[in-house]
């Protein structure tokens, strides 16, 4: 336990950024003009290239260690540096600086079906995918019926994977990963896929996996699914290790830190040609799922006008509206002088959404205006802690809302 | 899939478990070129019979060439002549097509998943391989049915095979890692096969190469490997000119070997580049 399984030191990947007129590729020719005019480059010394203008450095720095056993959740917005390490660590790509030093087998399924062919059949592709993973054919063979089992494809087996649904193909190929037995797996997102009965397969896979003594490294945008099986999470952000630590303190930087971004400074929103809304604020933001929060509306009139109707509307990443907070009980119609301010000042008292990100926006009606002005607003809402034990599954198979119960006794 | 010592991975280091790993992923080799050959017969109609539709046709076009061109010879049936020559070359040629693309065409891989990456140039080489045993058959039955037999000189043909099959992997490897870089070499080996085709003993012999042509043609290491393998197959009808045999293992083994550094210094990029 005390010797680190994975050891980072000072880890480093840079990419070389090349500033090419054309196509995706260097072409020879580029290449034979550099080679051809390097020596006369010294004559013309005020046209020296700066290299380092056209580096990116995709890690830096980056130092932890991982003992046998522990499973560590990475998490970070898209480019910073997650993919990378994975692959620096699955040895796909080799470091620029620093070091890695690995005690077991690693495996890693970066992305599930790698290697799959869609014109061999189920069967096939199962060995097929297995040995690309590093399974030998005899544990192949033996693990087979089991395999078959999980993905629940049995009747398609001589089928090509061409003609799987996506969601079987994805099932399968994960069944394979699953099934592998390295002493350290790296997982990236797979659990994004799936149906719910699926993702709540994954899941007690992983936590089977977990103790089992394995040690895992996962990474997943999911952060439900990692305060459920994680117990220290690093937190990677423009290619560096900005937290690593507990779980949950990580995750609330992390989203705190995404929120902040998210809550950007607006100017005066026109409401209709004399009304602006010059200050909408929530807080807190992020807000754990059930919690409560404040907000804070500031209108001004730019003549003497009248609001009858006012209602904030929630909206889902995929612009449905999910709620609403009608306001007319608090006293509308509000009249305005000229330059009047007046604000408002509440809180919703729960907010049980289902975790993700939110737009918030509003509804009104004025003396001389009617409509809905989604997007002032970005609301994170972070999972609340499972309850007792139990794994909850993927956002997007919750619907919008997370409702209370309690169990009668019987 | 124990491994006991601590792995390091560190810039600029070369594995030095590499040709180990190659060696556990040798299975790996198998399914690979075993999914190639599978694939490509798996929505014909005729299946492995496309094997064999190119080496006949290029047959017949060359005993025809040779019909018009008055380049009969009296020992040997120009069917079976042709068509010694016709298989190594046509051995090569697709070893070399296949392995140069076989990194482009499995960027998935590289860019997904870690084993050493000679494996793919590796099962490119092995499909082209069963190709070939498959058309030696056909080379078998046309011998038998113009009564041609083999002396015991048919026991060096397999080496002879080996060296095609070094040569084209060389170059291979070489052509492969380039292409990951730069993709003009994807136009490079079409046009080398194309070439190779006119200047290799294959329409004509090697004894009727002019004497002063002869330094210049052993540069071309399969006149060789092509001479030897027409040499053993064909009881000693047809003749051998060691020099020749010389020259191909001397460029082969050049080959290979700055083919293989060529494909080491640059495959730890290839995840990077490709």
């Amino acid at each position: 336990m005390s010797d680190p399984i994975i050891s980072v030191e000072r880890l480093g990947k840079r990419y070389r950024l090349r500033h090419r007129h054309d196509g995706q590729y260097q072409t020879m020719r580029d290449a034979i003009v550099a080679g051809a005019t390097a020596p006369f480059r010294w004559l013309g010394g005020r046209r020296r290239p700066k290299p380092t203008m056209d580096d990116f450095w995709a890690l830096r720095d980056v130092s932890f260690g991982v003992a046998t056993g522990e499973v560590v959740g990475i998490v970070g917005r898209n480019g910073a540096g997650k993919s990378t390490l994975l692959k620096v660590l699955s040895r796909i790509t080799e470091p620029t600086t620093g070091r890695v030093e690995l005690g077991g087998t690693v495996a890693s399924l970066l992305e599930v079906g790698t290697g799959f062919h869609p014109e061999l059949s189920g069967r096939e592709n199962i060995f097929l995918n297995a040995a690309i993973l590093g399974m030998s054919r005899a544990e192949t063979a033996r693990k087979f019926d089991e395999i078959v089992a999980f993905a629940g494809v049995e009747q398609f087996l001589d089928t090509p994977v061409k003609r799987y649904s996506s969601g079987m193909y994805v099932r399968l190929a994960f069944a394979v990963a699953a099934h592998l037995e390295p002493e350290v797996l790296i997982v990236d997102e797979v659990l994004a896929v799936g149906d719910a009965d699926f993702q709540k397969r994954c899941l007690g896979k992983m936590h089977e996996v977990s103790r089992g003594g394995r040690t895992v490294l996962f990474v997943s945008h999911n952060m439900a699914a990692i305060q459920a099986l994680c117990q220290r999470t690093i937190w990677l952000d423009g290619g560096g290790v900005a937290a690593d630590g507990v779980t949950a303190d990580t995750i609330r930087s992390y989203l705190a830190s995404s929120g902040s971004a998210a809550t950007a400074a607006h100017g005066p929103v026109r409401l209709g040609p004399t009304l602006d809304l010059v200050r909408f604020e929530l807080s807190p933001n992020p807000v754990v799922s059930g919690g409560a929060v404040d907000f804070t509306i500031e209108f001004m009139a730019r003549s003497a006008m009248k609001i009858t109707d006012f209602a904030l509307l929630i909206y889902s990443p995929l612009e449905v509206r999910v709620a609403i907070v009608d306001l007319r009980p608090i006293g509308f119609p509000l009249a305005f002088a000229a330059n009047e301010r007046r604000t408002l000042h509440g809180a919703i008292t729960s907010l049980p959404l289902v975790d993700g990100e939110y737009d918030v926006g509003c509804g009104i009606r004025t003396s001389d205006f009617a409509g809905d002005r989604p997007g002032l607003h970005t609301l994170t809402v972070s999972a609340r802690p499972p309850v007792g034990g139990v794994v909850p599954y993927a956002p997007e198979y919750r619907g919008a809302v997370d409702l209370e119960f309690r169990m009668h006794a019987s | 899939m124990i491994l006991t010592v601590r792995l390091v991975i560190e810039p600029g280091r070369a594995s030095t478990d590499y040709w180990r790993d190659l060696w556990r992923y040798r299975e790996l080799l198998a399914f690979l070129a075993w999914r190639d050959i599978a694939v490509r017969y798996k929505q014909t109609t005729i299946g492995i019979a496309w094997a064999l539709i190119r080496p006949v046709l290029t047959l017949l076009v060359f005993v025809a060439f040779r019909r018009m061109a008055g380049l009969q010879q009296q020992m040997v049936p120009d069917a079976i002549l042709v068509l010694s020559a016709v298989l190594p070359w046509q051995f090569f040629s697709s070893a070399l097509s296949e392995s140069s693309a076989s990194l482009i065409g499995n960027t998935g891989l590289i860019s997904k998943v870690y084993f050493p990456r000679l494996i793919i140039p590796l099962s490119a080489l092995a499909t082209a391989l069963v190709d070939f045993l498959v058309t030696l058959l056909f080379l078998a039955a046309l011998m038998a049915w113009h009564g041609v037999a083999p002396d015991a000189r048919i026991l060096a043909m397999p080496l002879f095979v080996v060296l095609a099959a070094l040569l084209s992997l060389g170059l291979g490897l070489l052509m492969a890692a380039l292409t990951v870089t730069y993709r003009d070499f994807r136009y490079v080996v079409p046009f080398m096969v194309q070439l190779g085709l006119f200047v290799s003993p294959i329409a004509f012999e090697s004894a009727q190469v002019p004497v002063r042509w002869r330094t210049l043609y052993a540069l071309n290491p399969l006149a060789g490997i092509i001479d030897g393998f027409r040499w053993s197959t064909l009881g000693g009808q047809a003749p051998l000119d060691q020099r020749l045999i010389l020259s191909s293992l001397l460029i082969t083994l050049a080959t290979l070997m700055i083919g293989t550094w060529y494909f080491r210094r640059t495959e730890r990029g290839f995840a990077d580049a490709i």
